[in-house]
């Protein structure tokens, strides 16, 4: 990054305790800052009419990009839910892609305008193709795993979904086999806090989705999700052990969703005000930028610089995709079975 | 030349499915054991590490299977039987059927799902189920139900090379019950072509499984009275061979589509309309359906299924109308 202010001198100390590197600190905020400009545009685009719909990940993107930097790009796979916009562009996904996919544009990477904005998947970039229906995809990554430990290949699955996908069957199938056969499986849940409006409690009788590895004998770890260090540093072990046959991982994020389900979805309803304050005043990218900031890792300038950066991207993203092509009609066909 | 029984031939050709490519492997319910049928027998001990015992989740198995087939493996999972499918139903319908158009074609889905189906064994309500309405209606999934030793050797073979996924039904009646003279390696075949394995100019019965033997025994007794059938053993069930349906249904004026599935939305009520939209000017009489009455499947008192399956005698009585429209 171009050091665009004066440097404050900065503790050895500190930079060792983050375990990360000061491209890697600086990566995981540009993605965050990414992340979160892209969904606040999408937004925009659906209040304008000109996008039918939102799904965001805003209040997750360290819980996603912290996770997500822990695996080896282009090795491991990553099966993602759909507000794993920040997973996504970790894993090599563009502003201007995204912006492909929220409008269903011809050449969208993801799905060609056949799917909903955010059912991601990217052959090439080891994303798994993903549905709407929640928790399935945690027995496609069992399958990934099996077939890589079967073919001795060192890798690692992470797969994603919120809290409340655990009650689904598919969610325990998985676990069980991944943890009878040890298969290199991170299992990652994003407790934002509510299933549309449902709250944890209504949806499961214990406290953590991590007091569930127990029954499976597996491996758990809970983490603060609103903290992407703190995230990196839980996930990168757990994702080591895994290659090096230490088995599967249940890790349960601990984040918030800061925005309502979707845009049709008025959180009023259900959402107390004086909660979602609460939360905001825990906001991952913000307490991220006052985090390395304090501790001097970069001074002001850089991180604003870096703004200036996502912002430009963000709207220059926008306006080429809105220009890009629409599928034509008949594009609805084909496709239906592979031709070798 | 040897005699090989339908469960012979669906373990010899996993067997060098096994020994051909090291991506094939079998996940299901005591595959290991060789399985309640005997499918996988010997296959555990020879083929190390690629028979793999699955716990008894059916939604598990499929999705398990679409994970590593995406990852590029060649999975073949058994249900033990059809009628314990609809647990995957989700895995098979929203996902595996999707895959490939959701993403035009970048990724795919090279996977067979065995499974025992069919009534006749006394097994009741839940073990004797003709599944495939179900599944034949999911464009992007394939369904394959043979009736012949040689067609489970060829088809099986070609549902395990094939890109897509694809049902592969076994009527479990039939596992001992049918034997064949086959000879070397299976039959290269394509899945989406029907056979007609009895030609006869009075009219045409379609079937598929055990129905295709029991429409072959009706169509030998209407013979020695006279009357000569076609049938059409189906083979595929999605994608349909319209083609042959529509050449035969024109060539006789009068078709008797025969299955064990209920009436009502099975795959006979598709087959028909196929026929009254594209070949109507060529028809004598109506078009006949014999098939299961509309009640759960199946009732476990003998008495009471065999009152439920349709069999050679139905099939003849309803012929023998037919041919006299």
């Amino acid at each position: 990054m171009t050091t665009a202010g004066t440097r404050k001198k900065r503790s050895e100390r500190t930079i060792e305790e983050y375990l990360l590197s000061e491209q890697q600190l600086e990566d995981m905020y540009y993605h965050m800052l990414l992340a979160r400009r892209l969904n606040e545009r999408m937004l925009a685009l659906n209040r304008q009419g000109r996008a039918a719909f939102v799904i965001a990940g805003v209040g997750q993107e360290a819980a996603q990009v912290g996770a997500a930097m822990a695996l080896k790009r282009g090795t491991d796979y990553l099966a993602p839910y759909y507000r794993d916009l920040g997973m996504n562009l970790v894993f090599g996904m563009t502003a201007r892609e995204a912006m492909l996919n929220l409008l269903a544009k011809r050449d969208d990477p993801n799905s060609y305008g056949r799917q909903m904005p955010s059912h991601w998947g990217n052959t090439e970039r080891r994303i798994v193709t993903q549905s709407s229906v929640v928790a399935t995809q945690f027995l496609h990554a069992a399958g990934i795993g099996l077939g890589a430990q079967m073919r001795k290949d060192p890798l690692v699955v992470l797969t994603c979904c919120g809290e409340g996908s655990t009650s689904r069957g598919d969610f325990h199938e998985a676990l069980n086999f991944a943890a009878i056969h040890r298969l290199p499986i991170i299992f990652y849940v994003q407790n934002n806090g509510y299933a549309i409006s449902e709250r944890n409690e209504k949806e499961m009788p214990v406290p953590n989705v991590a007091d569930r590895a127990r029954a499976y004998n597996m491996h758990s770890a809970m983490v603060d999700g609103m903290d992407a260090i703190a995230v990196y540093q839980t996930v990168r072990p757990a994702v080591d052990q895994a290659r090096n046959g230490g088995g599967p991982f249940l890790i349960e994020a601990k984040c918030y969703r800061l925005w309502p389900h979707s845009s049709d979805d008025d959180d009023s309803r259900y959402r107390p005000k004086k909660e979602l304050e609460e939360w905001t005043k825990k906001d991952p990218i913000s307490s991220f930028r006052a985090r390395v900031e304090t501790d001097g890792i970069f001074p002001k300038a850089d991180l604003d610089e870096i703004e200036e950066r996502v912002e430009e991207e963000v709207r220059e993203a926008a306006q080429w995709a809105l220009m890009q092509p629409d599928p034509e009609p008949e594009d609805a066909l084909g496709h239906v079975y592979k031709e070798l | 030349m040897a005699s090989m029984t339908v469960i012979e031939a669906v373990r010899s050709t996993l067997d060098e499915a096994l020994g051909r490519d090291d991506r094939v492997f079998i996940l299901g319910e005591d595959v290991e054991a060789g399985g309640v049928f005997r499918a996988t027998e010997g296959l555990a001990a020879k083929h190390t590490g690629r028979v793999i015992d699955s716990p008894l989740a059916e939604s598990s198995i499929i999705g398990i299977s679409i994970g590593a087939a995406h990852y590029g493996m060649r999975p073949v999972a058994e249900i033990q039987f059809a009628d314990f499918i609809h647990a995957g139903f989700d895995q098979l319908c929203s996902e595996a059927s999707r895959w490939c158009y959701r993403t035009r074609g970048d990724a795919y889905l090279p996977m067979v799902v065995r499974t025992p189906w069919g009534g006749g064994v006394h097994g009741g309500q839940h073990h004797s189920q003709s599944i495939e309405a179900y599944y034949a209606h999911m464009p992007g999934i394939k369904v394959v139900a043979p009736a012949f030793p040689a067609d489970y050797r060829s088809l099986l073979r070609a549902a395990i090379e094939d890109p897509n996924p694809v049902l592969f039904l076994e009527h479990k009646r039939t596992y001992r019950l049918i034997r064949q003279e086959v000879e070397g390696a299976p039959a290269e075949t394509v899945i989406g072509r029907a056979r007609v394995t009895r030609n006869g100019p009075d009219l045409t019965i379609i079937a598929y499984g055990l129905m295709l033997h029991e429409s072959l025994a009706a169509a030998e007794t209407l013979s020695s009275e006279g009357i000569e059938s076609t049938v059409v053993d189906l083979l595929t069930l999605n994608p349909i061979d319209r083609e042959t349906i529509l050449e035969s249904a024109r060539a006789t004026g009068k078709v008797l589509i025969v299955h064990e599935d209920t009436l009502t939305g099975g795959l006979g009520g598709e087959i028909a309309a196929m026929i009254a939209e594209h070949a109507f000017e060529y028809l004598d009489a109506p078009i006949r359906r014999v098939a299961g009455p509309d009640i759960p499947p199946m009732p476990f008192h003998h008495a009471m299924e065999d009152f439920f399956m349709p069999n050679r005698e139905k099939i003849a009585a309803a012929a023998r109308e037919l041919a006299a429209y």
